[in-house]
């Protein structure tokens, strides 16, 4: 029997089990009092258990619960009034209900014990008789009283001699005969049988009642025929007993140490539990200040059993992840047939547990992976021929627990993902947007991600299974939904693997917890990279500007800056004592958030805001504090998505990657501005400072012009006039300068207009022939000059170098 | 909801103004919380309130009626509302009685009243010596404004 099979027929037990117990109980309270809601509903069990039997092939149990089913109905409808004698058929027709299903749960067989007596006595109540003009049930096993019972009787109990005496069949055929009157039910009967064949033919053998040939058992006809099986009957049930038995206490026993439980009451000890989480943290906080050893041990020990009853509670909403990937085989059987290949499914750490909703949450995504690694990733074998690959190809699920979260990976050795592919079709769709080309501007990683996008898909064919272009985006948006992420991998010939990275569990989660404009705010620690805080004496200049927008030099990188403030919709405040910026990850950006004050970490407890809060985009809920008061936490995605950043649509690519992510070419920033109507760029390593000065700032010296900047005089480069580009800056207006660093000295670079900073690989070699020029390159669509500003500085200020020991 | 369903009414006060909710749809009425400002969100808005354990927005009454801002002599007082949003708090100046009222003495709304009261209230019971204005929580409630304009336009 498939796995598949097994955990159906696993919830049929189990369901089973609890409404039998409830039927008993039920069937009492109808005989004392009639009642027809009760009725109706242990109509409902009967008719359920019938429903699902059928479907499972337990035919022995459907043919019981259909007669039951028969006779219920007529009492619900009145026709016939609820008798004791009813009531006592009724009854034992839960008792042999539930021994088959014993019997299931033992060996997956419903048994061999005849229920043709009980059967008899509902159909003959049914018709409206009473049972005391019906012979006594002791007179069941008299061969005649079969007889006569036999045009009635389902097949199953007058085949099962067919099945002992199988080399028989012709003769079994004559036998059998008058069960031909049931034949829609035949079909379902011989697979039962052909199953229990196979464990009476074992015992059967040394039998020696087999042995009379089909000739005896012809003569015998009828009669000797039951008794024929008797014996074997009694074989069988004897022989495989002790084990039978064991296995049937042990499952019972097993179902007896777990239930059921709503998961609402879950739902509310989580939430007691994160009551109690909040609680410990005030008396810890309290404990602490209090300079009492025996309170404080009292409360560590608190502290000890909180965490660990929380872990406890968190464990009840644990389910492996088997429960979803189960269906995977049939999914996967099902549609190598579809489209003619050949695949197996491979499972490692299928009991990785995983919080219920999670669980939900990825089912789809999860499905959606695998329909594609078989429709999209594996090729037909004739390809996996050819290449010499076996026919056979192999998707793998991979489940494992990482750092505090559950990683998910789903991984095919088909023909992979080829990133030229995905470069022509995002430029025929026009995804590339506006900011970057296709050319060679994205590593080959960020380029496969692209898959994820909406509107995107590369199938040449659109089939029924996949192809569409609808789902990776929804893939996505599914896992992001719970606070996972998702990414792929692929080379082309060997294979694609997606990983997908969820947290544990979404109840309780760690969090900083910081504060602007007078009110706390917690930031989940999965969207934290590092905090940083700028002292000194002037810690706002820190923060450069490009163009009115923030930015903050984080390593040689150039972090966007994003004031909480003003995210808020008010003013950001001048901090001289200090700025604090926490470093956030939003997808695959990083930014900036200026906060007030940051305060600590704490384990918060994710509290959903009320449905008018919902449409706000920057809160991801709300949390309750140690002193009791409400903080709301910040949606680091929403807020990201609101100020235009990282918006799924158009993605801006190439930032905030690092290391092994940059695998094409030499990643360079530059800075980009205006001459007149060129467009030039500047290196961005060259540049120290952006800076803004008034005209009458500028000050005339026999080197030049030049302004004082940071207690010292620094000489100011036009760019315009080195290169002989027409400037279209007015006398009036205020100067653009770049601040570069030679040697000790600042020098400020002048030009009309700072527009952007661009990160993208450029191969930077001196071609370009031009003065000041280094070299040429193609950024946002336009061929740029790329300045070379060490050239231009010695041409125009001489000095500069020369004072520079050698 | 019909008037009729439990012909009893929480009553409040927003200065003269004498009101009233369904007693059913009230789940309890407690001292002014400390609240925590919401940013982003209409003024009507008041904040969060923990309420053992379970945050509560809370909406100020008189700004959804558009009636002057409560001088600070005193604290308002949370009227905890459930309707189909879950449950919601609104800030009343001052609790009345749970009243009794006849259905003969119910009115509907008079054709002269306009503006938020006629989207808000339900109808008026003529009691002795003054007016009850029954609201409409649903609609009271209902409040399509929020919305995050300032991160909108921090964007463009």
């Amino acid at each position: 029997m498939s796995e598949e099979l097994d955990e159906v027929m696993v919830e049929f037990i189990t369901e089973s089990y609890e409404s039998l117990d409830e039927l008993d109980r039920q069937l009492v309270t109808l005989e004392q009092e009639s009642n027809p809601d009760s009725l109706a509903s242990i109509f409902r069990a009967i008719h359920t258990i019938k429903g699902t039997s059928g479907f499972l092939g337990l035919s022995k149990l459907e043919a019981l619960t259909h007669v039951g089913e028969n006779l219920l109905s007529k009492l619900r409808d009145g026709l016939l009034d609820v008798t004791q004698e009813i009531t006592t058929s009724l009854l034992q027709m839960v008792d042999a209900v539930r021994e088959i299903i014993e019997h299931v749960e033992a060996d997956g067989e419903e048994g061999d014990t005849s229920n043709e007596v009980l059967l008899d006595e509902l159909s003959r109540l049914e018709r409206g008789e009473t049972l005391a003009a019906a012979p006594s049930p002791e007179a069941a096993p008299v061969p005649t009283e079969v007889a006569d019972a036999t045009p009635e009787t389902p097949a199953a109990e007058v085949i099962e001699p067919a099945a002992v005496v199988e080399p028989e069949a012709a003769v079994v055929a004559e036998v059998v005969e008058p069960a031909a009157v049931v034949e829609p039910e035949a079909a379902v009967v011989a697979e039962v049988v052909e199953s229990e064949a196979a464990l009476v033919a074992e015992v059967v053998e040394p039998a020696p009642v087999v042995e009379p040939e089909g000739a005896v058992v012809a003569e015998v006809e009828v009669e000797p025929a039951a008794e024929v099986v008797e014996p074997v009957a009694e074989v069988v049930d004897d022989t495989p007993k002790p084990e039978k038995a064991a296995a049937s206490t042990e499952d019972r026993h097993a179902s007896a140490e777990s239930i059921r439980v709503d998961v609402g009451l879950l739902d509310d000890l989580m939430n007691l539990v994160g009551e109690l989480v909040l609680a410990r943290n005030q008396i810890l906080q309290y404990s602490v200040e209090q300079h009492d050893t025996t309170f404080f041990a009292t409360t560590q020990r608190l502290n000890l059993i909180t965490t660990e009853l929380q872990e406890g509670v968190m464990r009840t909403r644990m389910q492996p992840i088997e429960n979803v990937w189960n269906k995977f085989p049939r999914v996967v059987r099902d549609l190598t047939m579809a489209c003619g290949k050949q695949a197996r499914l491979e499972m490692e750490g299928k009991h990785t547990e995983l919080d219920k909703t999670l669980l939900e949450a990825i089912k789809d995504p999860l499905t959606h992976l695998v329909r594609n690694s078989v429709d999209h990733g594996l090729e037909s074998p004739e390809q996996r021929l050819a290449k010499g690959k076996p026919a056979e190809g192999i998707v793998r699920l991979r489940a494992y627990h990482e750092g505090g979260q559950v990683i998910i990976e789903i991984s095919d050795d088909g023909g992979g993902i080829d990133p030229a592919v995905i470069r022509a079709k995002a430029t025929e769709k026009g995804l590339f947007g506006r900011r970057s080309d296709e050319n060679g501007n994205l590593s080959d990683r960020e380029v496969l991600n692209m898959i994820f996008m909406p509107g995107f898909s590369t199938a040449a064919q659109v089939t029924n299974i996949s192809g569409r272009g609808v789902g990776m985006d929804v893939v996505r948006t599914n896992i992001e939904a719970i606070g996972g992420s998702v990414d792929v991998q692929s080379e082309v010939g060997v294979g694609t693997v997606f990983k997908i990275k969820i947290p544990l569990t979404l109840a309780i989660i760690p969090a900083l917890v910081v504060t602007c404009e007078g009110e706390r705010f917690a930031i989940p620690q999965v969207s934290l990279r590092e905090l940083v805080r700028i002292d000194g004496h002037d810690p706002q200049s820190a923060i450069e500007y490009v163009q009115g927008a923030p930015v903050y030099r984080l390593r040689g990188r150039l972090l966007p800056i994003v004031y909480l403030h003003e995210v808020f919709g008010n003013e950001a405040p001048d901090n001289a004592d200090g700025v604090n910026i926490v470093v956030v990850q939003a997808d695959d950006r990083e930014f900036g958030l200026v906060v007030d004050e940051i305060s600590d970490t704490a384990e918060i407890v994710v509290k959903p805001l009320g449905r008018i809060l919902k449409q706000v985009s920057a809160f991801a809920g709300a949390t309750i504090m140690g002193d009791g008061k409400v903080a709301l936490i910040l949606d680091v995605l929403g807020i990201a998505e609101s100020i235009g950043m990282g918006s799924s649509g158009e993605r801006q690519y190439g930032a905030g990657e690092s290391g092994d992510d940059m695998l094409d070419g030499t990643i360079h920033r530059m800075l980009m501005f205006r001459l007149g109507t060129q467009r030039l760029a500047l290196l961005l390593e060259m540049v120290a400072r952006l800076e803004e000065f008034t005209p009458d700032q500028v000050e005339l010296t026999g080197a030049g012009r030049v302004v004082q900047y940071r207690d010292e005089i620094m000489p100011l480069v036009f760019v315009s006039e080195e290169l002989g580009i027409a400037s279209s800056r007015t006398e009036a207006e205020p100067l653009q300068v770049v601040v570069c660093m030679q040697g000790e000295r600042s020098v400020g670079v002048v030009v009309d207009d700072i527009y952007d900073i661009v990160e993208q690989s450029v191969d930077i070699a001196p071609t370009s022939t031009a003065h000041g020029v280094l070299c040429s390159a193609v950024i946002q669509d336009r061929v740029i000059d790329i300045l070379d500003v060490e050239s231009v500085l010695r041409s125009a200020v001489p000095a500069l170098f020369q004072e520079v020991p050698a | 909801m019909s008037t009729n369903d439990d012909p009893r009414f929480c009553t409040f006060y927003l200065g003269d103004l004498y009101l009233g909710v369904p007693v059913t749809s009230v789940q309890e009425v407690i001292r002014a919380q400390e609240r925590t400002k919401i940013p982003l969100v209409s003024p009507v808005i008041h904040g969060l309130i923990n309420l053992r354990g379970e945050i509560v927005t809370t909406v100020d009454l008189r700004h959804r009626l558009e009636l002057e801002p409560r001088t600070d002599d005193h604290d308002p007082i949370n009227v905890v509302v459930r309707n189909h949003d879950g449950v919601v708090s609104l800030l009343v100046d001052e609790i009345g009685d749970v009243f009794d009222v006849a259905d003969e003495d119910f009115d509907p709304l008079p054709p002269t009243l306009t503006g938020v009261y006629r989207d808000f209230v339900r109808g008026i019971y003529k009691l002795e010596g003054q007016l009850l204005l029954i609201l409409d929580t649903d609609r009271l409630l209902d409040l399509p404004q929020i919305t995050d304009e300032p991160i909108e336009s921090l964007a463009s």
